[in-house]
């Protein structure tokens, strides 16, 4: 038990860590304390969480090629999933709960304005990456399992325009995550990789 | 001797405070004396009326027939980033925020510049006004305001024939509101109207809601309200008007000029660039409405913009 503690912890942060905004979410809407607009603030919680999880699973492979960290391979795709799963609440709240599936008034805020457009684009991207996210799918699929799920970046770079475009006008925040996800991906770059390995190990 | 701080002499502010109260209170009775005895509502008009002592707040109704908003709901929510960019942190962090002295100057091109005092102010004729605040966010409330048309103090100063514009602005003390120190942001907050804009009877400077003082995270101690226009065109805690010749540059055309206009009239038909305005959420209402033109003031105020394109002049 103790030697699983020491090998899987992170694995137990990340599935407890998880759920506790969503936890939050179900207790503050219990206890009525989402503010004048429980909606909106439901969405746009979920939204961030999302957005966190996604970036967390995203820093997940350069911490084990940077850093040898490699607990981080065994939790990435559950954070994919986690953040996939948020955006799915986030995605329904919106269509289902805030606009109550009433396709016309959709239809305006979707094809009218880009944030809600590029958010959708966003999730659609996400969607085939959830689905094909177990072992069977990726021997099925192979190197190809690999292209697809590069998607990640575009999704990710989606969701940051979402945000940028969402604020009325101080945009540090989302800039920041935009920041974050921009580093991240040029670590993948194998150039910026080897150089960044190359000056730890001087 | 020893200097006694202006703050610490403000009897007029004690007296002020004290009148209002008294006048509020017996608003208040008189309200519920009327509804007691079951005295028949008045007809919805088009027209918000002017209620003294506010039968239409004991209605608890617009004149579209829209509840107000829970004074804890308007008192709780709010945009006001000299203090918060969180809407549920205004409140506690406007908390301490003095607004007593105060003082309003008016000047520019007028005859008669004047600086009004707080306790000036209040000497116009106050009275109720139920309007419907619509936010560029996409949210609203209809809110009971106390206050008095600008027209009135426009007309003490007497504007120059020159003059085509009104330009407010709030206080700029950074000790008091926090979010004056983020440098972010191009302070202080200004605002602007067409004079016709500022002469039209609903609007008006508010200096209560609910019968009560403005409380400090609601534009404390004398705000705008222009019910017409998105709610951010509505400056608080005004502490200069002038009257100029040139269209005034706000805050916010001043930080996303292709974004905000000047004009800033609800309107579902003109999205804003980034999100539609075609329908909002009544606070505290489970489902979206529809947006209506002019915030369902086009009866009043259509004919100030005759002509205009309005997706030009958003």
């Amino acid at each position: 038990m103790l030697h699983a503690l020491r090998t899987q912890w992170l694995r137990v942060v990340v599935h407890i860590g998880a759920w506790i905004p969503f936890a939050v979410i179900v207790w503050d809407a219990l206890t009525n304390q989402l503010g004048a607009e429980p909606i909106r603030e439901t969405i746009l919680r979920t939204g961030k969480t999302a957005l966190i999880l996604l970036v967390l699973s995203l820093a997940c492979t350069p911490a084990n090629t940077l850093f040898g960290f490699k607990s981080a391979l065994k939790v990435r795709r559950a954070l994919g999933l986690y953040a996939f799963f948020y955006a799915l609440a986030h995605a329904t709240m919106f269509i289902g709960v805030d606009y109550g599936f009433d396709l016309a008034l959709l239809q305006g805020a979707l094809l009218e304005r880009p944030y809600a457009l590029v958010g959708a684009a966003a999730f659609l991207i996400l969607l085939p990456l959830a689905l094909t996210s177990t072992k069977g799918w990726m021997k099925r699929l192979g190197r190809r399992w690999t292209m697809l799920h590069r998607g990640v970046y575009l999704a990710a770079l989606l969701v940051i325009a979402h945000f940028v475009w969402l604020v009325k006008l101080d945009v540090r925040e989302p800039l920041t995550y935009g920041a974050i996800v921009l580093l991240l991906l040029a670590l993948r770059i194998r150039l910026i990789r080897e150089g960044v390995v190359r000056l730890r190990a001087l | 001797m020893e200097k006694i701080p202006a703050s610490e002499i403000t009897p007029e502010h004690l007296y002020f405070t004290r009148r209002q109260f008294i006048a509020a209170a017996s608003a208040v009775a008189a309200g519920a004396l009327l509804s007691a005895c079951g005295v028949p509502s008045p007809p919805p008009t088009a027209r918000p009326t002017i209620a003294q002592p506010s039968p239409q707040a004991s209605k608890g109704v617009d004149e579209l027939g829209d509840k107000l908003t829970p004074f804890d709901t308007i008192t709780n929510y709010n945009n006001f980033y000299e203090f918060s960019l969180d809407k549920e942190d205004v409140a506690p962090r406007a908390k301490d925020f003095k607004t007593s002295p105060w003082t309003v100057q008016v000047g520019g091109l007028v005859n008669k510049p004047r600086t009004f005092g707080l306790e000036d102010l209040l000497k116009f004729e106050q009275e109720e006004r139920i309007y419907r605040l619509r936010c560029v966010e996409a949210w609203s409330m209809v809110i009971p305001w106390l206050g008095f048309p600008l027209s009135k103090l426009l007309a003490q100063v007497e504007p120059q024939s020159k003059a085509k514009y009104v330009r407010f602005e709030t206080l700029l003390d950074p000790k008091q509101m926090p979010g004056q120190r983020d440098s972010y942001f191009d302070w202080p907050y200004v605002e602007g109207l067409r004079l016709d804009e500022a002469m039209h009877d609903l609007t008006i400077l508010a200096t209560g809601l609910y019968g009560k003082p403005l409380p400090p995270q609601d534009g404390a101690p004398i705000r705008l309200v222009v019910p017409w226009k998105y709610g951010f065109k509505s400056i608080k805690s005004i502490v200069k008007i002038d009257l100029v010749e040139a269209m005034p540059i706000s805050f916010w055309m001043e930080s996303a000029p292709n974004e905000y206009g000047f004009y800033a009239n609800v309107n579902p038909d003109v999205s804003h660039p980034r999100w539609s305005q075609a329908t909002e959420r009544r606070i505290g209402e489970f489902s979206r409405r529809k947006t209506i033109l002019f915030n369902g003031y086009a009866d009043q105020v259509a004919p100030l913009y005759a002509g205009m394109d309005l997706r030009k002049n958003f």
